[in-house]
């Protein structure tokens, strides 16, 4: 079920003033986040957000087809490394 | 012979089941295209005559995205996602389930058949 559209769309408020802030100076920096909830709206595009995967910060920078989609979808926080015993693992597309 | 977006109808169906047979078209749509071009859903698709068929051909090519089409617009929206590197492009691009579904058994549909692992034990048979 999708969110409620008369909420509009979650972004946190901190991270949201600090973009809002880097845009009105027109300068760009990385910006540290846990807010992987966020959705990522169109003030986002073009700065570099720092996403926490629960390690570490996983460095994004926004395009335009990433906007909608929410922070947490591009910071992976499982680490898969292959089976035991699997010679070298085919995966081709990556 | 009833040709409808680079689609040979089969000729002995009813209508409404025939359009179903073009990619794009269930049994929803055809139902639907049908009551717009005014035809009856009970006749074959032989038994239609060349203006019927103009007419739901028009409507379909005019009106929908059907075909080829359809398919470039959903692989480019998969594209799509693999390119921006979200998660659901890299469950995309390792053929696993996109939407969250267990993959410790079943998600057959996605992965394609069974590869055998060597060295594995069979479950004794009972």
């Amino acid at each position: 079920m999708p969110r409620s559209v008369k909420k509009g769309p979650f972004i946190d408020d901190k991270l949201l003033l600090k973009i809002e802030i880097m845009n009105s100076r027109n300068e760009k920096h990385v910006i540290k986040t846990w807010s992987r909830a966020s959705t990522i709206s169109p003030d986002f595009v073009g700065h570099t957000v720092a996403v926490h995967n629960g390690n570490k910060f996983i460095p994004v920078y926004i395009t335009e087809n990433m906007v909608g989609h929410k922070l947490g979808e591009f910071a992976p926080t499982r680490l898969f490394r292959g089976h035991s015993g699997r010679l070298a693992d085919k995966r081709s597309g990556r | 012979m009833a040709r409808i977006a680079g689609v040979d109808l089969p000729r002995g169906k009813r209508i409404e089941v025939a359009l179903t047979y073009i990619y794009g078209i269930g049994a929803t749509r055809a139902a639907e295209i049908i009551r717009e071009c005014g035809v009856d859903a009970d006749r074959r698709t032989q038994d239609l005559d060349d203006d019927d068929v103009n007419r739901l051909r028009r409507q379909i090519e005019g009106n929908y995205k059907v075909e080829g089409a359809l398919r470039t617009e959903t692989s480019m929206n998969i594209k799509r996602l693999m390119d921006i590197g979200c998660y659901r492009g890299l469950r995309h691009r390792r053929g696993l389930p996109v939407r969250g579904q267990r993959t410790h058994t079943n998600a057959r549909t996605h992965k394609g058949s069974k590869r055998s692992i060597a060295g594995k034990k069979k479950p004794p048979k009972k």
